[in-house]
């Protein structure tokens, strides 16, 4: 009748992700997302490439409502 | 659990973010940039123009513009949310593969959780303290460089030192505690921060601006930085926990087969 389940309470260790793996992923794509970000956040303000006005204007809004400095 | 997993993860986490961002962005920020810009048509006739004249190449008037203010407010924000919400959804993954089963007895879905907590705070609110957004007709064309740059050095020490405090608190918990080691290290991000704001330029260029509109697009800008954010991590984290579980059934059942 009574069966009594005594299993400890035992935290399992999580899988790691080893961090030989994650660099060339993480270099890559943050280089990536630093590009990225950059054409949004301040592409043709404080420098410009290519030069013109065309990506500011595209991403205008985007920049001013997410927080950078626009012009 | 590879990096892989975590990164295709996080780039669909962002993905959806940016849409997120982008319906709140157009819903709760847009009123505010018709609003500023309607002000700076309204100013310009008094030589107070903060060098938008189309001589630059900067109005923001539909005559003197490369790109339509509809295209601007609407596939132009579209294209600014969902690329920067990708990247970010990307990196805030990759960082949470790294601390995945190092954070002391943080399970997958609480480091997860507690890196986008922690991105929000470093890489927008804190930097939005010093530096808030600023609507358009706000801001010297001049002074655009100095800001820019003082701006992501701003956001450079933040990230920095949330990650170097962070670290500090994980290696430093087994001795002082966990309750020590969060308050102390939150303390000590902040205490930084303070100091860092002190020495970094204060940038006031507002000028006659109008407050209540430029409050407006503030607490827009405010809203759109946590919708994303907070998007990335509630998907993020329920993407990854999900994997979780139904890595869990995977080995549940191979150690039942094996035991047959």
């Amino acid at each position: 009748m009574s069966v009594t389940s005594a299993t400890p309470v035992s935290t399992p260790s999580l899988p790691t992700v080893p961090l030989r793996e994650l660099a060339p992923w993480a270099v890559l794509f943050g280089l990536l997302a630093a590009l990225v970000v950059f054409f949004v956040s301040a592409d043709q303000g404080a420098i410009s490439i290519p030069s013109g006005t065309a990506i500011h204007e595209w991403v205008h809004d985007g920049r001013h409502l997410l927080g950078y400095p626009c012009h | 659990m590879t990096a892989r997993v975590f990164l295709v993860r996080g780039l669909l986490a962002g993905l959806l973010a940016g849409l997120a961002t982008f319906f709140v962005a157009h819903a709760v920020g847009e009123p505010s940039v018709a609003a500023a810009i309607a002000l700076e048509g309204s100013h310009s006739e008094d030589g107070h123009n903060h060098g938008h004249s189309p001589a630059d190449g900067h109005s923001h008037a539909e005559d003197g513009t490369v790109v339509s203010r509809h295209d601007q407010r609407t596939w132009g924000l579209l294209t600014g949310t969902v690329a920067v919400g990708t990247a970010l959804g990307g990196v805030v993954a990759l960082v949470a593969a790294a601390v995945a089963g190092r954070m002391r007895r943080l399970t997958l879905g609480q480091s997860t959780a507690l890196v986008s907590a922690i991105g929000f705070v470093s890489f927008a609110l804190v930097p939005f303290l010093k530096y808030p957004s600023t609507p358009p007709a706000v801001g010297n064309a001049d002074t655009i460089g100095s800001r820019t740059g003082a701006y992501f050095a701003f956001l450079l020490v933040s990230v920095v030192v949330a990650v170097a405090v962070t670290v500090l608190a994980v290696r430093l918990a087994p001795r002082i505690g966990t309750y020590g080691a969060v308050v102390g290290g939150a303390l000590a991000y902040v205490a930084l921060m303070v100091v860092a704001g002190r020495l970094f330029p204060t940038v006031n260029e507002i000028g006659d601006f109008p407050a209540d509109t430029l409050w407006y697009f503030r607490r827009a800008s405010l809203i759109i930085l946590a919708t994303m954010w907070a998007a990335i991590g509630v998907v993020l984290t329920g993407l990854l926990l999900r994997l979780q579980s139904r890595e869990r059934v995977v080995i549940a059942r191979r150690e039942l087969a094996a035991s047959l």
